[in-house]
């Protein structure tokens, strides 16, 4: 297990090198992740990496056991966005409503946009 | 000690011992009341662990710094487990090339909809020009809209607020919407929930089906990518 957080963080550590050497506008985790992604499809083309925390899955238990209680991970942010309620109440109703309407319309065209192109393609594939 | 209980209450108040088990006590307890009713979307265990902590520091009169120095231990995990959806994207690797496609589209349609959206909205309610700037990068996670908000001059700790409740507000919406609308393709409505409300959203969607928390977490970091580039080039379009 410490083999395999290890590694975790040491995806995450050349993610976040990676990104501040380069000045991208992204975060260094994401970086981590296509670089842990890269190692796991790597290993089942060269038997050679499979060892340590990429054999018997390893890496895979661990990642499993954080995204388990992924939620509990925003929970301190949250605490503070509680500390900054006059913040909330300074700007009224107004500002949530905004963001609820927003997150709605968002999901909505997202989830359209997504079913109409996975339809058309399918559409596109089945008659040549 | 025995003699004043007080003395006692303040050393421990000030370690980061008693905050980091308040912390994962409460949220054991919303987890578990989450559980128990089925993963219902009104029991989030983010919404019910942050007011019950929230109010329990005004009460406790404790300041966000020193609750901090104890929940920090648990914030840093954000990272890794960022890093860690790497498992679950190789695992599912089959069925999400087969939708990269629409990936792709959704992608372009839902992270120009979020800002679009936030951005004329705010300005149709008549907010303040730095509300409005603070609001526009609120799908994304925490850490690079409070970067994109610095970048514009505009309020970061308002940004983190609008993009905690963002996250909040997607994770409660997004299983009644979807089932109202009759949508069973959880890789869309994954999706979809990890362009509007980040990794709140991705959280939530995991608790319903693997593939819906596959697809989020897919979404979630593409439009982080995306919004960066996209904020600065909206703000310019939008507000004149």
């Amino acid at each position: 297990m410490i083999a395999s957080l290890s590694l975790i963080l040491l995806c995450q550590l050349a993610g976040e090198a990676f990104v501040r050497g380069i000045g991208l506008p992204m975060p260094g985790p994401v970086i981590g992740l296509m670089l842990l992604l890269l190692l796991l499809l790597m290993r089942d083309r060269f038997a050679v990496l499979a060892r340590g925390p990429l054999q018997d899955g390893g890496v895979e238990t661990t990642s499993a056991g954080l995204l388990a209680n992924l939620s509990l991970l925003f929970v301190p942010a949250g605490v503070g966005v509680v500390q900054k309620i006059d913040l909330i109440v300074h700007h009224g109703i107004a500002f949530l409503g905004v963001l609820a309407i927003s997150v709605l319309i968002t999901l909505l065209v997202t989830v359209g946009t997504f079913l109409l192109a996975s339809r058309l393609i399918m559409r596109g594939q089945q008659s040549p | 000690m025995r003699d004043n209980p007080f003395s006692l209450w303040v050393y421990l108040s000030q370690s980061p011992l008693l905050w980091l088990t308040v912390t994962l006590l409460v949220y054991a307890i919303a987890d578990a009341v989450s559980i128990w009713t089925n993963r219902h979307p009104l029991a989030n265990p983010v919404l019910h662990s942050m007011w019950i902590l929230g109010a329990f520091l005004r009460l406790t009169d404790t300041s966000y710094t020193t609750y901090f120095g104890g929940a920090q231990f648990v914030h840093f995990l954000l990272g890794p487990a960022t890093v860690a959806l790497a498992v679950p994207l190789y695992e599912n690797r089959k069925v999400v090339a087969t939708a990269i496609l629409p990936m792709l589209v959704a992608l372009a349609a839902g992270s120009v909809t979020a800002v679009a959206s936030v951005v004329l909205l705010a300005e149709a309610a008549g907010l303040p020009r730095e509300v409005v700037l603070s609001m526009a990068p609120k799908s994304v996670t925490a850490g690079i809209a409070m970067g994109i908000s610095e970048s514009l001059h505009a309020d970061p700790s308002l940004t983190a607020v609008a993009v905690i409740l963002t996250g909040i507000m997607g994770a409660i919406a997004v299983t009644p919407l979807m089932n109202r609308m009759g949508i069973t393709d959880f890789r869309a409505r994954g999706f979809a929930v990890g362009i509007a409300a980040h990794g709140i959203g991705t959280a939530r969607a995991f608790q319903v089906d693997a593939v819906a928390g596959v697809f989020a977490g897919i979404a979630m970091s593409l439009n982080a990518l995306v919004t960066s580039l996209l904020v600065p080039l909206a703000v310019t379009f939008l507000l004149r």
